[in-house]
């Protein structure tokens, strides 16, 4: 067994008791048998992700005919082309970045205000306005589905801004807001607790020297949360991106809808064929996989970052 | 810097408005906010708090309110007592259903899922080699959006092509994973466990790495055995992660909603509180008042756990 110098090192910091273990461990038959076990356990994870990549890339009748686990005779990318233009997919991917950024951004910059106000001012009743976003974060959509329908359909927006309904409800800015009402909570949580560690005199020393209430935060605790604002970014968008309920409920244009809802359409059109729904799939789960892989340590910073605090 | 308690009252010299003050006067002045202060603050804590009030806390009073009522969402609001919850809980066929598959998502997630993701964890959390492959491999599922796992599911679970039957060889005498309705929830629990598994793994292993490792060394020169050592000195120090993944555990199972309205709506054998809630408002009888009283529902008993949670989390804050 070959474990690398800086692994080793890393073991010896934190794994269990220092000498004996490392001396124990590569014979250990109990660690080949949790090698095995993690492996098979990790392939079997990757199954299902695996299998319709597969079966994306080769014709229905050859998998209908051969089954799922045969070799194939027929790769090409058809189903992906089929896809993209007859599911209109370039489209909803434009509807997901219209909803998702201004969504993501407006939230960051709500919540990391918010967060300073209560976690470094001191503001009057922060605790309160701490639990009023945290518990409304943590609320099933469902409950508030009713009601928030109600309102958007009665409200009225100027036609520039939603066409054709020219309500809250079936546009843009709608999605938005209620994205930005629910995140907002989430982050303002993790912000609050991550600011917790930024020493107060520094803020303190700002206000002596005459920065206001706007400097403090723009240039003082902002750029030190940068970290923390990169890992919920990444983490929001995904998040943002993957919504299924709002857009379904909210919007009834097919052609505004998300990217993500608007699977369901790709359904309806062609029922029968698997592999095209997941060469669907496939796409629509692209973007994520995409920032997964090329922020990994962000997104997995972000998820674990309202977690391991205290 | 002049401020802090433990500095003396140094700041009285500085240039401001009246010199001389007493330095305690003066320390509550720099907390004060100016009149820039307080536009800069009402705009950018107004708007959210205003999102916030607006979109979540008065829809879920107003669905308390509407759950007495009897409305169709066009004609007079009428109040009717309780006559919604009464009904439903005596004659609306698929209500009990969903609170049973509910129950199940609850308890599937918390007795099998969350467990097993712990014990990933602790796997990991000792494995060094290829650390980075299992991690990846596990908490991949958590990326993807629940919509599109159940549409992928349906490519697994087909009756007639899916993957499923053909590996376990029943492609002659298929099984109908997604439609018998005394199979379906199984085929979905199966699938929403996938994920969540990779999600528990992934809080509990950033929960073991910041276990201090002198505890262990310690449990084990007094003699204690692995299992002994995990569960008398590494659990209760994970207490903080256990309640975050309870809440996400309990949140997930009342929240679910995506998968199986991706695969079927919701129906025939997939009911969940939350599709009933978006059956009577959306659908083509629009019930609202019956559809709040089942969200009513479904707040009462998430309120109880997030209450739970925000209990947890501030005298965590208070101790520290």
């Amino acid at each position: 067994m070959s474990v690398g110098v800086g692994e080793r090192v890393a073991a010896g910091g934190r794994s269990t008791v220092g000498g004996s273990s490392r001396r124990k461990r590569p014979a250990s038959p109990w660690r080949v048998v949790i090698r095995v076990f993690l492996w098979a356990m990790a392939l079997g994870w990757l199954v299902p992700l695996l299998l319709p990549l597969y079966a994306s890339l080769r014709p229905y009748a050859e998998t209908a005919a051969e089954g799922y686990f045969s070799l194939p005779k027929t790769l090409n990318f058809d189903y992906y082309v089929q896809a993209w233009q007859g599911g209109n997919l370039p489209r909803h991917f434009l509807n997901t970045l219209l909803v998702a950024v201004p969504a993501v951004v407006l939230t960051l910059f709500f919540a990391s205000f918010v967060a300073f106000l209560i976690s470094r001012r001191r503001l009057p009743g922060g605790r309160l306005l701490l639990i009023l976003f945290t518990a409304g974060n943590l609320l099933p959509q469902q409950v508030v589905l009713t009601p928030l329908y109600l309102m958007y359909t009665k409200l009225p927006l100027p036609w520039w801004m939603s066409w054709p309904s020219e309500l809250v409800y079936d546009s843009y800015w709608g999605i938005i807001a209620i994205h930005v009402a629910f995140q907002t909570g989430f982050c303002v949580f993790v912000l609050s607790n991550y600011m917790d560690t930024i020493p107060r005199e520094l803020i303190e020393a700002a206000t002596v020297d005459g920065a206001g209430v706007w400097r403090q935060y723009w240039r003082v605790v902002l750029p030190l949360v940068r970290p923390a604002l990169g890992a919920l970014g990444t983490l929001e968008f995904a998040w943002i991106y993957n919504d299924f309920l709002w857009a379904v409920v909210l919007m009834s244009t097919g052609d505004k809808l998300p990217v993500t809802s608007a699977l369901n359409n790709l359904r309806s059109v062609y029922f029968t064929d698997y592999n095209l729904l997941a060469a669907g799939s496939i796409l629509v789960a692209l973007p994520t996989l995409i920032v997964f892989f090329v922020l990994q340590r962000q997104f997995v910073a972000g998820l674990t970052l309202g977690a391991n605090k205290g | 810097m002049t401020s802090t308690p433990t500095a003396p009252p140094v700041e009285a010299g500085r240039a401001a408005d009246v010199p001389g003050r007493p330095a305690r006067r003066r320390r509550r002045r720099i907390g004060r906010f100016s009149p820039r202060d307080i536009a800069v603050i009402g705009l950018l804590l107004g708007l959210p708090l205003l999102l916030d009030l607006a979109l979540i806390w008065g829809p879920a009073l107003a669905s308390i309110g509407l759950s007495f009522t009897s409305w169709d969402g066009l004609g007079e609001i009428r109040p009717v007592g309780l006559d919604n919850y009464v009904n439903i809980v005596s004659n609306y066929p698929p209500f009990w259903p969903a609170v049973w598959h509910n129950l199940l998502w609850l308890a599937f997630l918390g007795l099998v899922a969350t467990p097993f993701g712990l014990f990933l964890a602790v796997l990991l959390d000792r494995e060094m080699r290829f650390t980075r492959f299992y991690q990846t491999a596990f908490y991949l599922p958590v990326v993807l959006s629940l919509a599109v796992v159940g549409f992928l599911a349906q490519l697994i679970f087909s009756r007639d092509y899916g993957a499923a039957n053909a590996l376990l060889g029943r492609a002659d005498n298929p099984v109908d994973w997604l439609g018998d309705p005394s199979i379906n929830l199984w085929s979905v629990l199966l699938l929403v466990g996938w994920r969540h598994v990779g999600y528990v793994m992934l809080l509990y292993l950033a929960g073991l790495k910041a276990v201090d490792p002198a505890l262990k060394e310690a449990a084990a020169i007094d003699g204690a055995n692995e299992p002994q050592t995990f569960f008398r000195v590494v659990f209760p120090t994970l207490r903080p992660v256990n309640v975050i993944v309870l809440v996400i555990t309990v949140i997930e199972a009342l929240r679910a909603f995506d998968i199986v309205y991706a695969i079927n709506r919701g129906r025939n054998g997939l009911e969940l509180l939350s599709v009933l809630v978006t059956d009577n408002i959306v659908g083509e009888a629009s019930r609202i008042g019956y559809g709040s009283a089942i969200a009513v529902i479904l707040l009462l008993i998430s309120t109880g756990f997030i209450a739970v949670y925000l209990v947890q989390v501030f005298r965590r804050e208070d101790e520290a």
